[in-house]
């Protein structure tokens, strides 16, 4: 799971040319293109700069002891660690539920499910390390307070449906922004992001999945789900960050094939899939000025409110000091597991007999 | 306390050869392939794992790619399609 909420915005240009089908196809798109354009020949100069320019020019990926600009090498950094960050804090509000689950089915699927987060951001910790970050350093900024995770897991998980909701649109709003990263020009990111997404698949389906179950419910459990939807739409949209107009454009993000996308594009794309899905489980999105555009040909609907997202990033969200705390604790209570994993491996270490000359 | 970092490799099926897929920290050897299993096999994406200390690995420097890799450039007598196979000939 992540948002877009902290990164810096890109320019202008949308979503028209992507490749259409399921997310899943997709991912596999751009899977295959990372492997036919590794075919192409890269020609230009040999020498730093000027191949780094014509690697990113031929669509190719930049390894992570390829010499690269100082600002590509930082602004990655940075957006691959939020991105960790976000899949660590995200499996606070789920886990939330693994106790409480309804089924002992579902309580399975959301246990698998939140192992999974924790290992998109152990996928993600490592493609950052590559950069030359430490995982003490990159851990460590987290837990100061130094760099932020996506604000859409400071809001609570109040019913069971919430985890229904929370897989359908947060997961779903979240494979929508990082389907175009599986083609980003930094290769252990793309790589990341490809396992990443194909797993995030599952996340959305289990969510809509119990979100149709409780719609086919009593009155009282759709009503449930219809609640959950109310109070995840906006912050669900909300994570594609701020609009174009507002935001700090970095073309140079584009430019280097980080980010390929606008956050309205983005949000639209999101915002056109829903209507659609909603449609099925026979449940609404809480807009009433969501309607088709014919001469658009996408959707017209309400902004999310982004005076409420910029509160929750600094910090004033329902759950930010919770989310925090929880985190400092867990890492605190974990300190005497890798101390002791540590000195049973010195211990054993000494003990190896010497191998005879 | 840094714990050593291990490159991760898995055979996603008997016959194929194993393909480095991420990599994990762990303290020692045991652990690190306990690791590697939930973190790069929980859907069945292989029968055999290998795990190797970071540190154990040599790498070929990028900057000097064009004069480590050129020597094979100009040996195209390595590829069988160098040749002509004159007509008639079978099973070659």
């Amino acid at each position: 799971m992540y948002g877009n909420d902290f990164a810096e915005a890109g320019g202008a240009g949308c979503c028209e040319s992507t490749a259409g089908g399921t997310l899943l196809e997709q991912v596999e798109a751009a899977e295959r293109e990372l492997r036919s354009a590794s075919e192409r020949r890269v020609s230009g100069d040999n020498r730093l700069q000027g191949y780094f320019d014509a690697v990113i020019e031929a669509d190719q990926k930049i390894e992570p002891r390829d010499w690269m600009p100082e600002e590509y090498r930082r602004g990655l950094i940075r957006q691959i660690a939020q991105h960790a960050h976000s899949e660590i804090i995200g499996m606070q509000p789920e886990g939330n539920w693994i106790s409480r689950a309804p089924s002992l089915k579902r309580k399975a699927i959301l246990l698998a499910k939140v192992q999974d987060e924790a290992g998109h951001g152990l996928y993600l910790y490592a493609a950052a390390e590559t950069l030359g970050i430490s995982r003490e350093e990159l851990v460590g900024m987290l837990l100061n307070g130094r760099q932020k995770y996506s604000s859409i897991f400071n809001y609570p998980t109040l019913t069971w449906a919430d985890v229904g909701a929370v897989g359908w649109l947060v997961d779903g709003a979240a494979i929508v922004n990082q389907v175009p990263l599986c083609r980003c020009s930094y290769g252990p990111y793309a790589r990341a992001m490809i396992r990443i997404c194909k797993e995030e698949s599952f996340h959305q389906r289990q969510g809509y999945e119990i979100l149709y179950t409780l719609a086919q419910g009593t009155d009282s459990q759709k009503a449930m789900a219809q609640d959950a939807i109310n109070r995840w739409w906006y912050p669900s949209l909300a994570m594609f960050g701020p609009p174009d107009s507002d935001s700090t454009h970095s073309e140079r993000s584009m430019a280097w094939k980080i980010k390929r996308f606008s956050n309205d594009g983005l949000r639209q794309r999101f915002v056109d899939m829903c209507v659609q899905q909603a449609s099925v489980l026979g449940l609404e999105l809480p807009d009433p000025e969501l309607r088709w555009n014919a001469e658009r040909g996408h959707y017209d609907y309400t902004e999310p409110d982004y005076d409420e997202l910029m509160q929750v990033i600094k910090g004033n969200g329902p759950c930010n000091r919770q989310r925090m705390e929880h985190r400092r604790r867990a890492h605190e209570e974990g300190a005497w597991v890798r101390e002791a994993a540590a000195a049973y491996a010195a211990k054993r270490a000494a003990r190896v007999p010497e191998v005879a000359a | 306390m840094t714990q050593p970092l291990w490159e991760v490799f898995v055979r996603p099926r008997r016959g194929l050869a194993h393909t480095h897929v991420g990599s994990l920290h762990a303290p020692d050897a045991e652990l690190a392939l306990r690791n590697a299993r939930d973190l790069y096999t929980r859907r069945q994406e292989g029968v055999s794992l290998w795990v190797v200390p970071a540190t154990a690995i040599t790498a070929s420097s990028p900057d000097e790619k064009d004069s480590f890799f050129d020597p094979a450039a100009d040996k195209v007598y390595r590829h069988p399609t160098f040749y002509d196979v004159p007509e008639g000939a079978g099973h070659i």
